[in-house]
């Protein structure tokens, strides 16, 4: 399924062109009057007062990055990245790997691991509550078995299960789209290096890894995407303030729209969005590249 | 050999399986568990202030009952409300992808025009921005057309939604023009051709996109929370935590009737929604 294909018919171009209007104009005009003019409003008044009337430099941008909130948030947002994103990506291409291993049997557990998908944060809520309260059902275990109890959700420990619980939710989505790349890594490259003498680890370290890097590539920005969701769970369990360790930038957005701070607010939108093309448009020119185009 | 190594598989996939397993029994059975013996078991993970002992899990209830069921659907009528609330932001929603997303998919698909890969380009780019991000612009908007705390302020920025246009319109890549041309020397217009080829042929991709839009939009907890301050307006999923501490019995059964949907199209859908998923991964 490749998006350009490369037996276009040249003719008709201006048909194709009346009627292509046609077909984006609802959508596109929704998508202009939504999003698009109203996110150049946000840039233009990022660098105006809080009314919108009078331009103030840079002043908005010097008071997100000087802010503390945000530096906690910003720092807590990157160590969480930096420990799910790796933790996920290993996680989901280990569950693909056996999930595929297992043959026939696989089938109920792909179904299983995406089943977290359908179920609401709502309802995860409610269980993560009697699993890690400190009167919770871990907890009750932990002092039967005579150890110390953990308040998950009021110390350092609530960054943890916030972890689990995105891993939790996206490892199943995540396997799928390995299970696509590995789907498609052609089997002939196996039975060519088989013939050569490579072993099982060989053959994975050789072949599967490298034909699984463009995979690499698109997965971390969904996951990274997905990343923005895990605001859900944390504000269900603990609500605007929640421990420190899981003050997030969901959280300081959230809070500072509360306080209809938009200065800030529209100065924060276009740093993350500007941070989040930073990352995004390199992987997809890279990939465009590659479509040889 | 081989089936110690099939062994070994499963003695990995088992007990991850049983963190999915594990929560939704607990579901199951919490929602048959009357009031008297949820105090007595999970309660006092609630309101830990309330109670010196902990939490206990049982397998299954000591006695069985439909008594939160019938709790809820006959003493609740909040219940009703937020459920009601939930389908009224969904439905539209879904219906506006379908009708302003599929056009725009089918265009940049099989439609040839400048600026196409341009335009395309930019949908991938709105489609892959948070809901921190646009929230910004969504609220500049809909507080300019007066339509903060109202229904609109939801189903209209999820209708104009850009994911869905890219889901369809990978979908739509599988149409060949073979038959498109061969619509149009049976004299059938764009539109016609749209309707009689696109559609039926680009349904696993509409699918895709209307799974994928479902669970999405069940799940919406950000846009609720931020537009709608009028807490009658809100769905389920912001109304549920708030009745857990007061009724946790009730909360269990609603939190059950919440996910009945989600897992029902889940199941049916299951193929649709990996073939979605897939999509968005498939280098462009």
């Amino acid at each position: 399924m490749t998006f350009h294909s490369k037996k276009l018919p040249h003719k008709k171009h201006a048909d194709d062109a009346k009627a292509a209007a046609l077909f984006l104009l609802p959508s596109a005009a929704g998508v202009s009057i939504f999003v698009l003019l109203p996110f150049a409003d946000t840039i233009r008044r990022s660098f105006t007062n809080a009314l919108g009337t009078q331009s103030v430099g840079l002043a908005n941008y010097d008071g997100v990055l000087g802010n503390d909130a945000f530096q906690l948030a910003a720092h807590n947002t990157a160590r969480f990245l930096c420990v799910c994103i790796p933790l996920l990506l290993a996680i989901s291409l280990a569950l693909a790997l056996l999930v595929r291993a297992a043959g026939q049997g696989g089938k109920i557990f792909k179904t299983t691991y995406l089943l977290p998908m359908a179920v609401p944060v709502a309802s995860i809520v409610l269980l993560w509550q009697t699993l890690f309260n400190t009167k919770g059902i871990i907890n009750g275990l932990l002092d039967a078995l005579h150890m110390q109890t953990i308040d998950f959700m009021g110390t350092g420990a609530a960054f943890w299960v916030l972890i689990f619980t995105y891993l939790w939710k996206n490892s199943g989505y995540d396997m799928i789209l390995w299970l696509a790349g590995l789907d498609g890594i052609s089997q002939s490259l196996y039975e060519a290096a088989a013939v050569d003498g490579a072993g099982k680890i060989q053959l994975f370290l050789h072949i599967t890894l490298p034909c699984l890097l463009p995979t690499l590539g698109l997965t971390t920005v969904l996951s990274l995407l997905n990343m923005f969701k895990v605001f859900r769970e944390a504000y269900l369990v603990a609500g605007s303030y929640p421990h420190e360790s899981i003050y997030l930038l969901q959280h300081l957005f959230n809070n500072w729209f509360l306080s209809l701070d938009m200065g800030r607010l529209t100065a924060a939108a276009v740093l993350t969005a500007a941070a989040l093309l930073i990352i995004i448009l390199p992987l997809q020119a890279l990939l465009r590249g590659g479509d040889a185009r | 050999m081989k089936t110690r190594r099939k062994i070994w598989i499963f003695v990995v996939l088992i007990p991850v399986a049983f963190t999915v397993w594990w929560p939704v029994w607990h579901m199951l059975s919490g929602a048959l568990t009357g009031a008297l013996e949820i105090k007595n078991t999970i309660a006092p993970a609630l309101d830990s202030a309330a109670s010196d002992n902990f939490a206990v899990w049982h397998a299954l209830p000591n006695s069985p009952t439909l008594q939160p069921l019938v709790e809820l659907l006959f003493d609740t009528p909040e219940f009703f409300v937020m459920f009601w609330n939930t389908v009224r932001m969904v439905l539209p929603q879904l219906i506006g992808q379908l009708a302003v997303g599929a056009p725009a998919a089918w265009a940049f698909s099989r439609l040839r025009f400048r600026a196409r890969r341009l335009l395309f380009g930019l949908y991938i780019i709105l489609m892959l921005l948070p809901f921190q991000v646009t929230m910004v612009p969504n609220y500049l908007v809909l507080n300019t057309l007066s339509l903060m705390d109202t229904v609109w302020s939801i189903i209209l920025p999820g209708a104009f939604s850009t994911f869905p246009v890219f889901i369809m319109a990978k979908g739509f890549d599988a149409v060949p023009y073979s038959l498109i041309e061969a619509a149009k020397i049976d004299g059938a217009g764009a539109f016609g051709t749209f309707l009689r080829i696109g559609l039926p042929l680009g349904m696993p991709g509409i699918l895709s996109a209307m799974v994928l839009g479902f669970l999405e939009a069940w799940n919406m907890l950000e846009q609720p929370m931020t537009f709608l301050k009028n807490k009658s307006l809100w769905p389920l999923s912001l109304y549920l935590p708030q009745v857990a501490a007061d009724n946790l019995g009730t909360a269990m059964t609603a939190s059950l009737l919440m996910l009945a949907p989600s897992v029902l199209i889940f199941l049916f859908g299951q193929k649709y929604l990996e073939l979605g998923i897939q999509s968005a991964g498939l280098k462009e």
